[in-house]
């Protein structure tokens, strides 16, 4: 067990590597860092002092290493945009969106699984349809226009919940918390649905593709001939036997969540990564948006790890242990 | 009184193209502690025979006339739930596949505690203490140890023998059990052939052995029925059956079984195949492919009757018995 947590470890380093490697290329090819840092008008001297100083007159391989070597101790460079060390600027924002896109998979799941359940067990009933179809909405809706639609629903039409921004927060050393207090926890449900409708309907659906295939099986026609309950079948055998394929689903779909949440943020105003990356974006930010690239890697490295342990916690063939 | 009396029982499935009647007006009995056999080519309505009795055929078949008639009560009208408690507790089931029977997730322990705490009131110390019991009287080693491993910790006979255990925990006193060596070794064929006829006796359990192997028939039970499209051609007890079988197409059944005393050149045959469900013929349903074929089998169609020996629905043996 803990053998492969470290050979999945070792696996991770050349994936990191190469990410580390585009985000440290994005530097040398998109525009011209000096005109970023001395403005329009500097002479030849003072371009070389300034390419000595930052160590740009270095093999570029020397200065690859140097900026592994800078990452690693936590310094990702100074905003252009804002003059701030990048890494403060990305943990600041880091709460706001780890706590959407927890939110938005909690819903996701709770809702989806169960409703999958539900679809797969009695497909042919009225209310399975009726669900299909709308999770054939929820699939094929642009985010956007889901969080555009909800905000004139609920924000513009009813009134009943703000359009914008996180509420008030309460701060816990480097986190910053919505959760606490009544405005942020209203101002977190409409990005939340947004965010996570698309999820929840995709888990909806392949929950229920699953279950269709796992109750033809024969090991549940052998649970039904031992005259078990239908509780137990399905959410027992059927159920449990479904998770690999939706865990590694689920798993993947969060890093989306994490990495991608750049529309819901911007509809909503979000202050979370997504929005700054995209403000980044805008003016070329370099050293923002190849930080972020590298924290996204280190996200889904790490979900991929958190996925493959669940696998081994769900199944106990993968566990090996002979006969 | 017999444990379970199957009456006229037909099984439909209707499709886009009109009802295919998969079972028709099919009946037999079975006695408490007997084993009956059951065999045929297939899709001549072994298996879903069994399926309708356990109530879980699957949908759109239903059973479309008949009863069935287990202990005294009719099964056939039950409720699904009604059902549900049935299946396990009186009547058990053992699928073909051990493979793919058992639930891979979950230890084979677990599965016994839970389809025993399904039907009896039992403590948890209780079930677990009679789960290692029927690890050990299927002859599963090291049973206390091996209580709570999964089933890819075992290999197939030994994985049968656990589905053996979980289809008779519940002290059922019916098992139908849907071809249980097919997937197996022959070597090890034979192991759970001896250990469900052990068993069947110890508990006196009825045993319904759906087969198509006549050597595991002749050894093992009291009676058989010969099914053919979806009807019983032929049922007597198993050794009249065997020896002397009296329906053309039994006949032809024994007679495709190679002998090892006998040295022939070619393996008979029965020429022909069995109809589909929604060609069988007029009359009887075996008249095409039939040797001692008159006019009246294309007619009408034959009833189970007595011969010397058997019940047979042909009306030639029935003919040499009058």
């Amino acid at each position: 067990m803990i053998a492969f947590i470290i050979a999945r470890l070792l696996q991770a380093i050349p994936v990191l590597l190469v990410v580390g490697f585009i985000s440290f290329a994005m530097f040398q090819f998109v525009g011209d860092p000096l005109v970023a840092l001395l403005g329009q008008n500097f002479t030849a001297e003072e371009a070389d002092a300034m390419r000595h100083n930052l160590g740009m007159d270095q093999p570029f391989l020397v200065q690859y290493v140097n900026f592994l070597g800078r990452v690693l101790h936590g310094d990702f460079g100074i905003s252009y945009r804002l003059a701030k060390p990048v890494g403060e600027l990305l943990a600041e924002r880091l709460p706001a969106t780890a706590e959407l896109a927890l939110c938005a998979a909690i819903l996701s799941l709770l809702v989806g699984v169960p409703l999958g359940v539900l679809t797969g067990i009695k497909r042919n009933a009225l209310i399975s349809r009726v669900m299909m179809m709308l999770s054939l909405v929820g699939v094929s809706l642009p985010t956007f226009l889901i969080g555009v639609l909800l905000i004139l629903l609920f924000a513009v039409q009813l009134g009943v919940l703000p359009s914008y921004g996180r509420g008030d927060v309460v701060h816990f050393a480097h986190w910053s918390t919505g959760l606490l207090t009544g405005t942020g926890r209203v101002a977190l449900i409409l990005p939340a649905v947004t965010l996570g409708l698309f999820q929840m309907t995709l888990i909806l659906r392949l929950v229920r593709s699953e279950m269709l295939e796992v109750m033809r099986s024969d090991h549940i026609k052998f649970a039904r001939a031992r005259g078990l309950t239908p509780r137990a079948i399905n959410f027992h055998h059927a159920l449990s036997n479904t998770l690999v394929p939706v865990i590694t689903i689920v798993g993947l779909q969060l890093g989306m969540l994490i990495a991608f949440s750049i529309v819901t943020e911007t509809v909503f105003q979000w202050p979370g990564m997504g929005l700054l990356l995209v403000q980044s974006i805008g003016v070329a930010d370099i050293p923002v948006m190849s930080a972020y690239l590298l924290l996204i890697a280190v996200v889904f490295v790490t979900i991929n790890l958190v996925v493959d342990l669940l696998y081994f916690a769900v199944d106990p063939r993968l566990r090996g242990g002979g006969k | 009184m017999a444990l379970l009396d199957v009456i006229d029982l037909c099984v439909e499935f209707p499709t886009r193209r009109g009802i295919l009647r998969a079972l028709d007006g099919v009946s037999f009995s079975i006695d408490p502690g007997e084993i009956l056999g059951v065999v045929g080519e297939s899709g001549a309505g072994k298996s879903l025979t069994g399926a309708a009795i356990i109530g879980l055929l699957e949908p759109p078949g239903h059973v479309a006339g008949g009863q069935i008639v287990f202990d005294g009560k009719r099964l056939d009208n039950l409720s699904q739930e009604e059902m549900r408690a049935i299946r396990g507790r009186h009547i058990g089931a053992i699928f073909q596949d051990p493979l793919t029977t058992l639930d891979p997730l979950m230890s084979v322990g677990k599965q016994l505690i839970e389809t025993m705490q399904t039907h009896m009131k039992l403590s948890d110390r209780d079930a677990k203490a009679r789960a290692v019991q029927w690890l050990e009287e299927v002859g599963i080693p090291a049973a206390s140890e091996r209580v709570f491993a999964y089933p890819h910790q075992f290999s197939g006979g030994m994985r049968q023998r656990v589905v053996i255990a979980l289809a008779l925990c519940a002290e059922p006193r019916l098992v139908i059990a849907d071809e249980p060596t097919t997937a197996l070794d022959v070597s090890i064929q034979a192991q759970i052939i001896t250990l469900m006829k052990r068993l069947a006796a110890d508990h006196g359990t009825s045993i319904m052995l759906v087969t198509h192997d006549m050597g595991v028939i002749a050894e093992t039970c009291d009676r058989v029925a010969v099914m053919y499209a979806g009807r019983i051609a032929e049922i007597g007890p198993v050794e009249n059956v065997v020896r002397s079988p009296h329906h053309p197409y039994t006949e032809g059944l024994m007679g495709s079984i190679p002998s090892l005393e006998a040295r022939v050149e070619r393996l008979r045959q029965i020429d022909g195949a069995m109809p589909r469900l929604n060609a069988i013929p007029k009359g009887c349903a075996f008249n095409p492919r039939c040797g001692k074929v008159i006019e009246r089998c294309r007619e009408e169609r034959p009833v189970l009757l007595p011969t010397a020996t058997t019940m047979a629905a042909c009306f030639r043996a029935n003919e040499e018995a009058a």
